[in-house]
């Protein structure tokens, strides 16, 4: 990928990373840390390749795309916004009782959103079944979903894998958000899912293990995922949770709260700062 | 007399779903490996290409039908009630039920004429379980003709329908010209004392228990309430006023169910004594099915004892 394009991709992360924080700032919660670290996997998706039309969001053949871990709805509506799907100023609405934009993404509200999700575990399987659908009609469209790390405890997650091998569904690919944290603690504390690509390739996926900040590496991940034809990917992503506010990385308080108006200032001074620097570049 | 045709509901469920295969083309059947107990396995052999088995996986059974129905498929998925509703209880609930998602739940094996296999198989919840979820439509044939009928109009019905089978062979109480109707019970005795309001298998039996109450001169109204969810308020409301009291019969736990389902309706417009034939909150056990619905009171004796005193509370 050149230059060019990077910059652009990452011009589009910071404005998908303000929206984030411009969103749970106004809504007095929500979950910024594991919203944050999605954001260059989610940019490169929604610009550079899902087949999606912000003007037909239910097209038949439009590649399909669910976020399992539900709870970084602002990240998702960020770059839906981005895309044109809706008024970015509605981002302000988040969680509030009269916005489309509820607390975790419903289908039915939000143009863009291919399914409701929030309760762990689930929404891998609607993407299963979604690649299903696409392999019983030819292969008309591609299917990516992200879970979380800590999600990986769910059972269904490895419910909905083993069905997803033993049924060749190579339009699917998963990719796992590792940021190492979730609400009690790391990932270890809690309950362990690690070795994470072993799971994986245990249950039949053809595994890439990837830094999920890094465009060239998402890219060329896509990219071998597409060329598979027999299995599933999983993409293990190495990721920051709070990536881009830098008293928000690496930080578990802030899986799911939100910043007061001081630190909301102080995000958006930086995430600013960013976008001049790169486009000062 | 003819012979009593007996038939199990699940049965007429797996034929039905056969004729709607060569109807609807883009009708896809899950099982969760109970292929030859829920007769989807009746499906699997006349349309392979459109039978998945999603293995003993309930829960991802939910979601993967989710899954297809966003992509233009009706879906039906099956397995058991207890591990249906029971199981997936949360996965109907959240990538079902909320986005109103257009998949057909067929739970065979409902209540204790699960027989030998026991508790752990006999599901007296799933009503109630269901009937908590917003936009939920449920219903419970009560032999085989209504059943096909209900899986057609099921079919037919946008959104998420919970259907309930037996795995016991139960006798016919319809002909051919019985209309089925999503919403709506109906009237199959004309009484002035007391309303029997039951469903399921318990519909052949409160039949009997007319019979019973008649011989003691007891005039007894009679309806079938195959639709438990959108409840026909009106139909029971009706009953109430021509009557002044009610039991209901179900093959299901007393809480929960369509007993509960009635004494919502009346103590909220019209109260009247109700009395509650069912399974008394307690687990099942293991025995032919027949004997276990004798253990537990699901009969006509039954039914005619709770009218009797459903009777007597009425004019206390």
């Amino acid at each position: 990928m050149d230059q060019t394009e990077k910059k652009k991709l990452a011009l589009t992360a910071c404005e998908v990373r303000k929206g984030i924080i411009e969103g749970v700032f106004n809504a007095e919660s929500g979950h910024p840390g594991g919203s944050l670290s999605i954001a260059e996997v989610l940019t490169y998706l929604y610009v550079k390749e899902l087949r999606v039309d912000p003007k037909d969001p239910k097209k038949e053949d439009r590649d399909r795309f669910v976020l399992s871990k539900g709870h970084a709805a602002p990240a998702l509506y960020a770059i839906l916004a981005e895309r044109g799907f809706f008024p970015k100023e509605d981002l302000k609405t988040l969680r509030k009782p009269d916005s489309y934009l509820q607390g975790h993404p419903n289908m039915n509200y939000v143009p863009g959103v291919d399914m409701s999700t929030g309760s762990l575990g689930q929404g891998i399987s609607a993407a299963v079944g979604m690649a299903l659908a696409s392999k019983l009609q030819g292969d008309p469209f591609r299917v990516y979903c992200i879970v979380g790390d800590g999600e990986l405890g769910e059972g269904q997650v490895w419910e909905a894998s083993m069905f997803a091998a033993a049924k060749h569904l190579n339009t699917l690919t998963v990719f796992v958000d590792n940021n190492n944290l979730q609400i009690d603690g790391s990932i270890e504390e809690v309950n362990s899912p690690y070795p994470i690509p072993e799971k994986f390739e245990a249950f039949g996926f053809n595994v890439i293990e990837i830094d999920g900040h890094d465009y060239d590496a998402i890219e060329a991940a896509v990219e071998a995922a597409k060329r598979e034809t027999e299995k599933p990917t999983a993409v293990i992503m190495k990721t920051i949770k709070g990536k881009g506010v830098s008293y928000m990385e690496d930080a578990v308080g802030w899986h799911g709260s939100a910043p007061n108006a001081e630190q909301y200032a102080a995000a958006m001074e930086e995430l600013n700062a960013q976008s001049a620097a790169l486009g000062a570049e | 007399m003819a012979d009593i045709i007996k038939t199990a509901t699940r049965e007429a469920y797996g034929k039905a779903l056969v004729e709607l295969g060569e109807k609807k083309e883009n009708l896809i059947v899950l099982d969760a490996d109970l292929a030859a107990a829920t007769k989807t396995g009746m499906f699997k052999k006349a349309f392979p290409d459109r039978f998945i088995d999603c293995g003993i996986a309930e829960s991802n059974m939910i979601g993967v039908a989710a899954g297809l129905a966003t992509a233009g498929y009706t879906v039906f998925a099956s397995s058991f009630a207890m591990f249906a509703a029971g199981r997936a209880f949360e996965q109907i609930r959240n990538t079902l039920a909320y986005p109103h998602i257009n998949v057909k739940i067929g739970a065979t094996h409902a209540g204790i004429s699960v027989g030998e296999d026991g508790a752990s198989h006999q599901c007296c919840e799933d009503i109630g379980l269901m009937r908590t979820i917003p936009g939920m439509t449920i219903l419970n044939p009560a032999d085989d003709v209504e059943a096909r009928l209900a899986v057609l109009a099921a079919a037919e019905t946008q959104g998420p329908v919970y259907m309930r089978f037996g795995r016991l062979a139960v006798p016919r109480v319809f002909d051919e010209n019985y209309k089925f109707e999503i919403g709506k019970g109906v009237y199959l005795n004309e009484g002035t004392d007391v309303t029997i309001i039951a469903t399921g298998l318990l519909v052949e039996r409160a039949i009997a228990a007319v019979e019973l109450l008649k011989a003691e001169g007891i005039s007894a109204a009679l309806i079938n309430m195959a639709t438990i969810k959108p409840i026909d308020k009106e139909i029971i409301l009706d009953a109430a006023k021509k009557t002044g009291c009610i039991v209901t019969a179900e093959e299901h736990n007393v809480i929960g169910g369509l007993g509960s389902a009635v004494c919502e309706t009346v103590s909220e417009a019209y109260p009247v004594p109700v009395l509650r034939v069912g399974v008394e909150d307690v687990f099942g056990r293991s025995g032919p099915a027949l004997t276990l619905l004798e253990l537990f009171g699901l009969n006509a004796a039954n039914i005619a004892e709770k009218a009797k005193r459903a009777i007597a509370l009425k004019n206390q």
